[in-house]
């Protein structure tokens, strides 16, 4: 008979020895499902992937740029996470925020000076964002909704939102795009460092990251959110007032979510689309849980998550495979990483007690 | 049906060692035994919930395993437990089906019309169509009994069936188990309650401590020979009992009511007061609102009617209630609480030591980061002093043993020189040592002039440890007694609401 058993606790190297064990195996398993769906020789297929990611210096800035939109996102839904709220809806938080920043553009670009305008846009699209998660979280601290169908569902509206102002700012009428903001005068683009056009989202990112993890691990409010969230009933037993950290962190996330959109529209894209946030809202769930919502591990989980997408883009093109097929190499090699966890936590246990306990 | 030498234990706690019990078809049998008695665990067994150890089961003279629900429900036997299992969004019919594998089990008509038919039979009051979210509790029950009986159950056991229901409920609910009886079914019936027992039982069976102690018929037997047989002779623990010194009123209690979520009254009408420097033990089958009234005390418990005051040294005094511990803190009452659950309340289980010293305290100084330089003081104090076993003070508490978790809860309450300790079953699940060192602690607090209320489950050492004793029946005060005058025979039927009116 076989049962699973709860481990006590594994130490750390068993842990990392376990963890590298599954990413040997699902390196093996993705090279042998290449060589066999494609016949391709599966070193070569990871060579592609590796300079898919690295290969040039614009693809390093493009990889390290992704990592840092990823990874604001992740950041902005790890509080709540901690807190076991299911944001969910970093998605919507992005939009929004993005939208609050792109119509700064618009209707301010000409009229205020650029150190009046980006601070206005940090501001807006925080706000916005902050706004899109305050909706769930006051019906979550007030009435216990459930706060992952909620928050999904702001995601429809703020595409649908976003949507909306694309055709009200489409230029030329009728493309349905808005094309680039304030092409010639600039007005509310962030401001390059060094002349490194990511520099800045990247610098952001990298402090948003120490700060948050600084606020986690050592202020009272992140300290109030880790008691709210393993017992709620203790928080409350030492006077935490449970609806306020729940509504006072979700702003936080709203707000970090909304800054994320801010990156993108007045950092790298200037202009507006409804798939602006590129499904990162959800992605940055896995990122945060992969981290087990550790701040700094997770600058390794979006690289991971990065990396592969990366890479997978380069193979589809290099060996004019499908698209799907990095996608697929990606799902392997996810699978075998959070599945190796499943050992971690579990032991399984052969007993031979069948034959006495059926006396 | 017969079990013979039945023994479980989960981990180090002995649940049932070497149980032998009859059951008869045609006959009411009652499980009476005090909390933690091992009556629960027994039935479990019966209804393939556990596997037993070691033991045998036989039924009609056949030996059988039962090794799953499904095996139990094979042989016909159905248990309903304290916490219902039926799908809120299903329909009473629905969930009578539910898990049924048979071809035409999903006949939903034909199922109504079986389900009229034993509900005429036995005199139940159930509307197949009618969703279970629309239904009062006894309602509920009433789905589970007709759900085993559809099943073809004959032999019923029912755990605690009267704690939920109102005394009318009750007295439905009896009679159609009579008429089940009638029927030749066997029904086992878990209880506490001696007057349930008196009422319902054909025949009593009594366990005490996980062991099997007498059966005996219920005609035969009086409520003082029950109650002898349940909470067993008076043994000597010799715990210190100081005299209380200087006692002042602390904590006055007055004409408090507490409905719990779902309405149902937890406390009725309680008064009593809690004076410095003496222990107020509290006694009582568990349920019978203790949690509730260590929460009141605490803010934590919405309070319906009363007034639950603090007095201050001076005279002044303070009301606690609508509070929360915040604000009653902001009052200057120190107050320190040791719950019942104590990783579900008062510690944070993923926490490590010094994060959970600093549970109360996080708050203190300016600035937005915590301070964990005096927590990580305390926590290295307490491991030291109250002899933690621990590989470290970064340790998560859920790793440490029961012991060990209850002194790390009660080493921080006791820390913050409270006036007030309220403590719930400090020494449940704790080993003999670990036990007299949290009485050791409750004592020096008393010393030191702290108004103790202590709620336990063991009456002997309450007797022993406690210098009054209040005792709870369902939710109401029976009686207040000395602690060093009482017996456990007078306690344990106040206990049981047999005493004042009755004995």
């Amino acid at each position: 008979m076989i049962h699973i058993a709860k481990r006590k606790e594994m130490p750390l190297p068993q842990a990392l020895a376990i963890r590298l064990g599954a990413i040997v195996a699902a390196l093996v398993a993705c090279g042998v499902i290449t060589a066999i769906a494609t016949g391709l020789n599966p070193v070569d297929v990871y060579a592609a992937m590796v300079k898919g990611a690295f290969g040039t210096p614009r693809k390093v800035w493009i990889l390290l740029q992704e990592l840092a939109i990823l990874l604001c996102v992740s950041l902005a839904l790890t509080p709540a996470f901690r807190m076991r709220f299911w944001n969910l809806g970093g998605e919507g938080q992005i939009l929004v925020g993005g939208l609050a920043a792109a119509s700064c553009m618009i209707i301010l670009g000409n009229r205020l000076p650029n150190a009046l305008l980006i601070p206005l846009m940090f501001v807006s699209s925080a706000c916005a964002g902050a706004l899109w998660a305050l909706l769930p979280a006051l019906f979550k601290a007030r009435w216990n909704t459930n706060e992952t169908l909620f928050t999904l569902m702001m995601n429809y509206v703020a595409t649908q939102l976003v949507a909306f102002f694309v055709i009200v700012w489409e230029v030329p009428k009728g493309s349905g795009n808005i094309g680039i903001i304030n092409q010639s005068t600039e007005a509310g683009w962030l401001p390059q460092v060094g002349g490194y056009k990511y520099l800045l989202n990247i610098l952001l990112v990298a402090i948003l990251t120490v700060i948050m993890h600084i606020y986690l691990a050592y202020s009272k409010h992140g300290y109030e959110i880790s008691v709210v969230g393993e017992s709620p009933n203790t928080a409350r037993y030492v006077g935490i007032k449970v609806e306020k950290v729940i509504v006072r962190t979700l702003l936080l996330s709203g707000a970090i979510c909304g800054f994320a959109g801010l990156l993108l529209v007045g950092g790298t894209a200037h202009t507006i689309t409804t798939t602006i946030a590129g499904g990162r809202g959800f992605t940055a769930v896995m990122v945060a849980w992969l981290a087990k919502f550790n701040p700094i591990t997770m600058v390794a989980s979006s690289l991971l998550l990065v990396f592969m997408s990366c890479g997978a883009g380069e193979i589809s093109t290099a060996f004019g495979l499908n698209h799907s097929f990095g996608d697929i190499l990606t799902g392997i090699i996810l699978f075998f990483i959070i599945g190796c966890e499943f050992f971690i936590t579990y032991r399984i246990v052969f007993s031979k007690k069948e034959g006495e306990r059926d006396v | 049906m017969r079990m013979r030498d039945i023994s479980k234990s989960f981990g180090q706690i002995q649940a049932n060692s070497a149980v032998s019990l009859d059951i008869y078809r045609g006959e009411i049998l009652a499980l009476l035994g005090e909390n933690g008695s091992g009556k629960t665990t027994l039935m479990n067994m019966l209804s393939g919930i556990y596997f037993p150890d070691s033991g045998e089961i036989e039924i009609d003279g056949e030996p059988v395993v039962i090794a799953s629900p499904k095996d139990a429900f094979d042989k016909g036997i159905g248990m309903i437990h304290q916490h219902f299992k039926l799908v809120n969004v299903f329909t009473a019919a629905e969930n009578i089906i539910l898990g049924l594998e048979d071809e035409d089990a999903f006949d939903i008509a034909a199922a109504c019309g079986r389900i009229r038919a034993i509900c005429d039979s036995y005199g139940f009051d159930v509307d197949p169509d009618q969703k279970v979210y629309d239904m009062s509790v006894s309602q509920k029950q009433t789905v589970e009994i007709v759900k085993l009986l559809y099943r073809g159950a004959d032999i019923l056991i029912l755990d605690e069936p009267t704690a939920v229901l109102t005394p009318q409920e009750t007295d439905r609910l009896f009679a159609i188990l009579r008429n089940m009886r009638d029927d030749g079914k066997a029904i086992v019936i878990i209880t506490h309650k001696l007057r349930e027992v008196l009422d319902i039982s054909d025949r009593v069976a009594v366990l005490r401590k996980g062991a099997y102690v007498g059966a005996m018929a219920t005609a035969e037997t009086s409520p003082q020979e029950m109650t002898n047989m349940m909470v067993g002779h008076q043994v000597s623990l010799n715990i210190d009992r100081p005299a209380p010194v200087d006692p002042k009123e602390r904590i006055r209690v007055s004409g408090v009511t507490v409905r719990n979520q779902e309405g149902v009254v937890k406390l009725d009408n309680v008064s009593f007061t809690a004076r410095s420097g003496e222990i107020l033990g509290i006694a009582g089958i568990s349920g019978c609102g203790q949690k509730e009234l260590l929460e009141a005390i605490a803010g934590l418990q919405p309070v319906e009617v009363g007034s639950i005051e603090y007095i201050h040294d001076n005279g002044r005094s303070e009301q606690l209630i609508g509070k929360d511990p915040l604000e009653i803190a902001a009052l200057g009452v120190a107050l320190s609480f040791v719950p019942e659950d104590r990783l579900g309340m008062g510690l944070v289980g993923n926490m490590d030591l010094t994060d959970n010293m600093m549970l109360r305290s996080f708050r203190q100084g300016r600035g937005i980061f915590t301070d964990r330089k005096g927590p990580r003081h305390l926590a290295e104090k307490v491991v030291e002093e109250l002899e933690v076993s621990t590989d470290s003070i970064s340790t998560p508490v859920r790793k440490l043993s029961g012991g060990n978790v209850q002194k790390v809860l009660v080493g921080r309450e006791i820390s913050s020189s409270p006036t007030v300790l309220l403590s719930a079953y400090a020494v449940r699940g704790l080993d003999v040592n670990s036990s007299y060192l949290i009485y050791d602690l409750i004592n020096q607090q008393k010393e030191r002039g702290v108004a103790v209320v202590y709620v336990g489950e063991d009456l002997d050492v309450l007797l022993e440890f406690c210098d009054r004793i209040l005792v709870l029946c369902g939710g109401k005060v029976s009686g207040i007694v000395d602690g060093r005058g009482a017996t456990k025979n007078e306690v344990g039927l106040m206990m049981t609401k047999l005493g004042g009116e009755e004995a």
